[in-house]
């Protein structure tokens, strides 16, 4: 039966303290924190990252498909799957698809995978679900959101949960919007979003998913709702005949915040985390109608044991001093530009992107088949041994590197200084020159264990410019 | 290999006054040096039957020093060699000298730096077949990376590291006071360097050289034929370039704690000039103290001081203006900045004078043999010349 093999979740390392913000603004502050994505961090990378840990020990050259669900896509038109597929080095006939348009997205991938893989076209399919979402400076929705992604492995063998079945409706609501024009999420007034959205839409399609899966509420361990207002869940739960205490248990938002997209599969992995085989979910997610998955856990998800869970990625954090560092990050304020070379002579020409995929997005170098020195970038001629096209193609996104130098440099141009640079040596052999985030200066030293995480550079001329970075291995 | 030895002197060279030269233009600041050094040669515009220019950003053809200069219908060359551009210039006037081709021939270098607005070096012009995605790199973190590695290596605490290059920085701002043509001819204090700003840490503002506009230039010919035109001609002893093919940016064989072009440049440099032993044997050096670090390990891998044990000699005032081996009299990058193509026949004008006993207040005494290394690139991939001359032959 189709179901999930694998599962797995990326939370920004960043999270600002919803008081910082009402500090900020002198306004009311909700409970909790949110999860901010770094600077150099957008809806495509995150889905890298979850995907990552998604494909912890599974074989990629199996996987058929790449589904990337975001209201958040860094491009209006180019395909955001295709890189995540290249990254990842997915073989090239594998169907990649983007959806987005709602926060439901990413539950809608969910249901489309699943029908791919039952009606034959594809055995597995990876889903990724990524948002990176903005509210207006001082309205309720910037201290509601929050960053994330998660990504799910949909098929048909070696499944750790069977999806059982689904349900779907829509509605037509301008609840929550934001036109090609916009940078901030506008919305409706509460109590029309209230009454006629998540009152009226999600009793009707659960109750309806019910009575088509011929189910009732005691039958589930766990009933997940995603609704973008968080205190309006334990009511609509209630009102389903579930115990919002045993069955809805949730501190995603006060952890995390309403990380759109990715929001009810990031929920869908927690309660995977913790259930236990025979375990049956009820996921349900709203956005211009409702999604409802049925899910029976059959057995542990099977992994290399690498995965960092969503428990872990939620304690390992750090807390942003202050709310001015978010306005930074996301360029909401025009800053004293350095005086160095304004960052348009990084112009990077589409040919020279594309030449370079396999190098430089999969971070792929080459071992000398000759004395068998790994090389980044790939070398034609040995660095070692001078021999002339020897090599065999050798990744490093997932080896074990280590600080053999480094520097915090002040006077490079990047929106958050200082500009960490490192020397990174792998097991195995191999070096590269990256830069480091997600760090704390004064914790950097030589000998420091990092590992890779996938990075936007720089935006110049409406091209966004990706590759690796390190971070410290916790 | 029989190398250039004593088969090429200098008998004229020019510097502007290094600094920042908001009214000249990068021509006039040529025009000067060129000027300059005609007149300590006794020769004339007409007498110089070839050129080479040197600079990284003032300009992309030959043109901007032969149009100014009125050097007129003979051969001309731009060359850019990274930092050690300067040196690439005078190597190929000597070359050709030595070559037989021409009989005089010019090397001239100049920057203009502080136009450019910018507190550091500008970037080099990027190419459509970049895809830009490397890591962030400027020139004080490429070098700061040094000094982290230096002292981790040598098990020198980040405090007692700072205080170390702190000398170093101490030192050449002291001979700076002594240099009319320098941009800082100020003394600086152990506590101004250690409560500088950080530019990449673990470097301060005063361990970084300053930015400067500059202009130098050499006049070379036959040795055989030099004391025609003066009496204290300069010999070249040797001219090496090193070029890294980048190895210390692909393979852990590199420690990141000294420069490997550096030591291949001055071992080659050394047999060139048939010097056994560059501690006894050498004068006086100028070095490309871009960084104090970078004079740090210069210490070590030119065979000055024993590796790991430059902090000995640094503490020793070795190096010092009256120690065993002055090194940057002048004061160096840190004193004269450095405006790219004219460092390296900057240095090798200090050289000069102190060869030739005209150095001023400055003068070393009785000097033999006189040395520059001029370094371009970044430790790991770097481009590294070293020049040794003498004011006698043999």
């Amino acid at each position: 039966m189709v179901g999930i093999i694998s599962y797995g979740v990326y939370i920004p390392f960043y999270r600002l303290n919803r008081a910082e913000i009402a500090r900020a603004w002198d306004s009311y502050a909700m409970p909790g924190e949110k999860a901010i994505a770094n600077y150099d961090e957008d809806s495509l990378t995150m889905a890298v990252e979850a995907a990552r840990e998604c494909t912890q020990g599974i074989d990629i050259q199996g996987i058929d498909g790449v589904f990337f669900a975001s209201t958040t896509a860094p491009y209006k038109d180019k395909q955001t799957a295709a890189t995540i597929a290249t990254v990842l080095g997915i073989k090239k006939d594998a169907i990649t698809v983007d959806f987005g348009g709602s926060t439901r997205s990413g539950p809608n991938a969910l249901r489309m995978a699943m029908d791919a893989v039952k009606g034959g076209s594809a055995k597995s399919i990876l889903v990724c679900a990524a948002d990176t979402r903005m509210g207006y400076p001082t309205g309720m929705n910037e201290m509601n959101f929050g960053d994330g992604a998660a990504a799910v492995l949909v098929g048909n063998e070696g499944t750790a949960a069977q999806i059982e079945d689904t349900y779907s409706i829509y509605e037509e609501l301008q609840d929550f919007w934001r036109s090609d024009r916009d940078t901030f999420v506008r919305s409706a007034e509460d109590r029309f979003i209230v009454d006629e959205g998540y009152n009226r839409v999600v009793p009707q399609a659960v109750s309806g998913a019910l009575k088509k899966f011929k189910l009732t509420a005691k039958d589930f361990i766990k009933c997940i709702v995603y609704l973008p207002t968080q205190r309006q869940i334990a009511g609509v739960v209630s009102k389903l005949g579930f115990n919002p205490a045993t069955q809805s248990k949730d501190n995603l938002f006060s952890a995390v915040g309403d990380a759109g997209s990715a929001m009810a599969l990031m929920s869908l992995v927690q309660a995977l985390e913790e259930s236990k085989p025979g375990d049956r979910i009820l996921l349900s997610a709203y956005g211009n109608g409702c999604d409802v998955f049925s899910i029976k856990v059959v057995q542990s998800v099977q992994t290399n044991g690498n995965r960092k869970s969503l428990a872990q990625y939620l304690a390992s954090k750090k807390m942003l001093s202050n709310y001015n560092k978010y306005l930074r990050w996301r360029e909401l304020v025009t800053v004293q530009p350095p005086p160095r070379p304004a960052i348009e002579y990084r112009h990077v020409g589409p040919q020279a992107q594309w030449k370079e995929n396999d190098k430089e997005l999969r971070l792929r170098g080459t071992k000398c088949l000759n004395c068998g020195t790994p090389q980044y970038p790939p070398q034609r001629v040995c660095v070692t041994c001078g021999a002339k096209d020897k090599f065999e193609y050798y990744p490093f996104a997932d080896k074990i590197g280590k600080l053999t130098s480094f520097s915090h440099d002040n006077v490079m141009a990047t929106i958050d200084p200082p500009a960490t640079v490192a020397i990174v040596d792998f097991e195995g052999g191999g070096r590269i020159r990256l830069d480091m985030t997600d760090r704390d200066p004064a914790e950097c030293k030589v000998g420091m264990p990092v590992k890779q995480t996938f990075r936007k550079l720089f935006y110049v001329n409406g091209i966004y410019n990706y590759w690796w970075k390190c971070t410290p291995r916790m | 290999m029989e190398g250039i030895k004593d088969k090429v002197a200098i008998i004229g060279m020019g510097c502007t006054k290094f600094g920042e030269n908001w009214d000249q233009t990068v021509e006039d600041m040529i025009v000067e040096a060129v000027y300059e050094a005609y007149q300590d040669a006794g020769v004339d515009r007409k007498d110089i039957q070839a050129g080479w220019w040197g600079t990284c950003w003032a300009a992309d053809t030959a043109q901007v020093a032969c149009g100014p200069t009125k050097l007129a219908y003979i051969p001309f060359t731009r060359v850019e060699n990274a930092c050690a551009t300067g040196t690439e210039s005078l190597r190929g006037a000597c070359y050709a000298v030595a070559a037989g081709a021409v009989d005089i021939a010019i090397a001239i270098g100049a920057e203009k730096l502080k136009d450019t607005g910018y507190m550091g070096l500008p970037q080099f012009q990027g190419y459509p077949s970049w895809s830009w995605r490397w890591c962030s790199e400027t020139a004080p973190s490429n070098y700061a990376m040094m000094a982290t590695s230096y002292f981790a290596k040598n098990k020198i605490s980040m405090e007692e590291g700072k205080k170390l290059l702190a000398q170093i920085s101490i030192k050449n701002h002291h001979n700076g006071t002594l240099s009319p043509k320098a941009h800082f001819q100020k003394e600086v204090t152990l506590e101004q360097v250690l409560k500088a700003p950080i530019i990449a840490y673990p470097l301060g503002l005063l361990d970084c050289c300053g930015v400067s506009d500059g202009a130098a230039a050499a006049i070379v010919c036959p040795a055989d034929m030099a004391k025609k035109f003066r009496p204290d001609p300069i010999y070249i002893k040797s001219l090496q370039i090193s070029q890294g093919p980048r190895e210390g940016y692909l393979s852990q064989i590199f420690d990141y704690a000294h420069v490997e072009e550096t030591r291949r440049a001055s071992a080659a440099a050394y047999r060139e000039a048939g010097i056994k032993n560059p501690r006894e044997e050498i004068s006086c050096a100028e070095v490309h103290d871009c960084f104090t670090i970078t004079e740090l390990t210069i210490y070590e891998d030119m065979q000055f001081s024993p590796i790991g044990k430059a902090r000995e000699d640094i503490e020793a005032g070795t190096y010092a203006l009256k120690g065993k081996l002055p090194i940057n009299p002048d004061g160096g990058l840190k004193c004269f900045g450095h405006p790219v193509g004219a460092s390296g026949l900057r240095m090798m004008y200090e050289m000069y004078k102190q060869l030739q006993g005209k150095a001023g207040p400055r003068q070393i005494k009785n000097p033999r043999i006189g040395l520059t290394h001029n370094q371009g690139g970044a430790p790991g991939a770097a481009t590294v010349s070293v020049a040794i001359v003498g004011n006698e032959l043999g």
